[in-house]
């Protein structure tokens, strides 16, 4: 069962013009599992994350996500929108500035998903979202505009908003990073519970204490490549190439 | 001043200053209609991402901003036809370029608003698997609607005014009634009196709502 594969990447390229930022990147993630993308500032982790629910769209390779996979190049069709559209609703996606939508309440939010994507009436999205924000301790705020909530109440809302279309993936992009170091707890203790409810995720981080104690493998890149990629703990704890070592020095000076 | 202010002969032409007016605020609604939707289509070909179809957008968009609309209007009646080799009747000529006006304008505005919704809200519609349109109509729009309500309302004012141009290429629109009514009276202080405060008793109370609107919208 553990064995099933989510995701699968097969030589991944992405460029930006001429600068490239992809360079043929493939790892796989097993069902249930979460993997934690690190690395320096510049290093294509977010464009990675972006490039899996098709934000941004690869020049070249392939994915796969719960047996559906898309392939990319210059022999390959163009998309059509409602295809990259089923493809995105297969993952939901938590971003830095949360993103939530200025002009719906809270629940409106969470519902918008299952409203406008799969069409269910409101009624029926309302049963799905009042759940969520209580899973996500929010269930106080339904009716709350966003621009009224704190940072981190920002951010449980958009984890509830993606979690209601109910995904297969959960892509998480630096969601901690623009927050205070208190909220920063709660946000990865929501995360924790949803990696042990199973969820596979994928996580964009420079929290390394969590990267180490939560996810399954932890990836390194640096310079649009995978520098190397492994078991959490031991990519963490015993780095083998040095620009690891390198990147991980200001994590354990820390530590010890 | 000892003039005799006598507005008796001027309001016995009354009808006059009313087919004046339905055509004034017909030539407005029709042009105004035409122009939203004109330049609604010219924004997203601007957003297509294709050059083919943006680069000519752009340019339409300039030339109607960077021209002045009598010059347009002039033109579409005097020198369109020559180019095109039919003939166009004042009413289709004024109607064409006002509408080509407005619809420079509103494309520019429509464009305005749609870059003040940050590129993050398009990232999580699509992220939760809307399609573009949709991401369009239930999250961007309604954002950007606000922020376009003040600029599309004066437009509008703008665009009612700018139809008393078409009494040039003689449409007998209020400003061209008044004229009739002017040379028929020889009271042309008065005639142009009353053609200002009949604009000025439709206008004020739409840029009033405007300012309500604004004001209600900018929590």
């Amino acid at each position: 069962m553990s064995k099933e594969v989510m995701i699968d990447v097969v030589n991944l390229e992405k460029s930006f013009g001429k600068h490239k930022v992809l360079e043929d990147i493939s790892f796989s993630v097993p069902k249930g599992k979460v993997i934690a993308l690190i690395g320096p500032s510049g290093s294509g982790k977010s464009t990675l994350l972006r490039c899996i629910n098709l934000l941004e769209m690869p020049d070249a390779g392939a994915i796969t996500i719960n047996g559906k996979t898309m392939d990319f190049g210059i022999l390959s069709l163009r998309y059509r929108t409602t295809e990259l559209a089923a493809f995105r609703a297969e993952t939901g996606m938590v971003f830095q500035s949360f993103n939530l939508f200025p002009n719906m309440t809270v629940l409106e939010n969470v519902m918008a998903g299952q409203r406008f994507v799969k069409g269910i009436s409101k009624d029926q999205a309302e049963l799905i979202a009042r759940p969520l924000l209580a899973q996500v301790g929010m269930e106080g705020f339904a009716a709350s505009m966003p621009q009224r909530l704190s940072g981190g109440q920002k951010q449980r809302v958009a984890i509830a908003r993606a979690l209601a279309m109910n995904p297969k993936v959960m892509l998480f992009d630096e969601a901690t990073s623009a927050l205070d170091p208190q909220r920063v707890a709660e946000i990865l203790t929501i995360m924790r519970e949803l990696a042990q409810a199973g969820m596979t995720q994928v996580v964009v981080t420079h929290e390394m204490s969590y990267a180490r104690d939560v996810a399954d493998i932890v990836m390194f890149m640096a310079d649009g490549r995978v520098v190397e990629s492994g078991p959490a703990r031991q990519v963490i704890e015993d780095p083998q190439e040095e620009r690891t070592k390198d990147f991980l020095k200001h994590f354990h000076a820390g530590c010890s | 001043m000892n003039y005799h202010w006598d507005f008796g002969d001027v309001l016995h032409y009354w009808p006059l200053f009313e087919t004046g007016l339905g055509y004034t605020l017909g030539f407005t609604l029709i042009s105004a209609l035409i122009g939203m939707v004109t330049g609604a289509l010219l924004t997203l070909l601007r957003r297509s991402g294709w050059k083919i179809l943006s680069v000519p957008a752009v340019a339409f968009v300039e030339v109607f901003r960077c021209t002045p609309a009598l010059v347009q209007l002039v033109w579409c009646y005097y020198a369109l036809p020559v180019v095109l080799g039919i003939t166009l009747s004042p009413m289709m000529a004024a109607l064409l370029a006002l509408s080509c006006y407005g619809a420079a304008f509103y494309s520019e505005i429509f464009r305005a608003g749609l870059d003040t919704v940050e590129i993050g809200q398009w990232d999580a519609a699509y992220a939760l698997g809307m399609r573009p349109f949709t991401a369009l109509r239930r999250v961007i729009g309604p954002q950007a609607f606000k922020i376009m309500i003040a600029p599309l309302v004066s437009q509008f004012v703008l665009q009612l005014k700018n139809t008393s141009l078409v009494s040039v290429v003689t449409v007998p629109d209020l400003v061209y009634q008044g004229q009739m009514v002017a040379s028929a009276t020889y009271k042309p202080l008065e005639v142009y009196t009353t053609i200002a405060i009949i604009y000025f008793a439709i206008l004020f109370p739409i840029t009033q709502v405007a300012r309500i609107l604004e004001r209600r919208y900018h929590v």
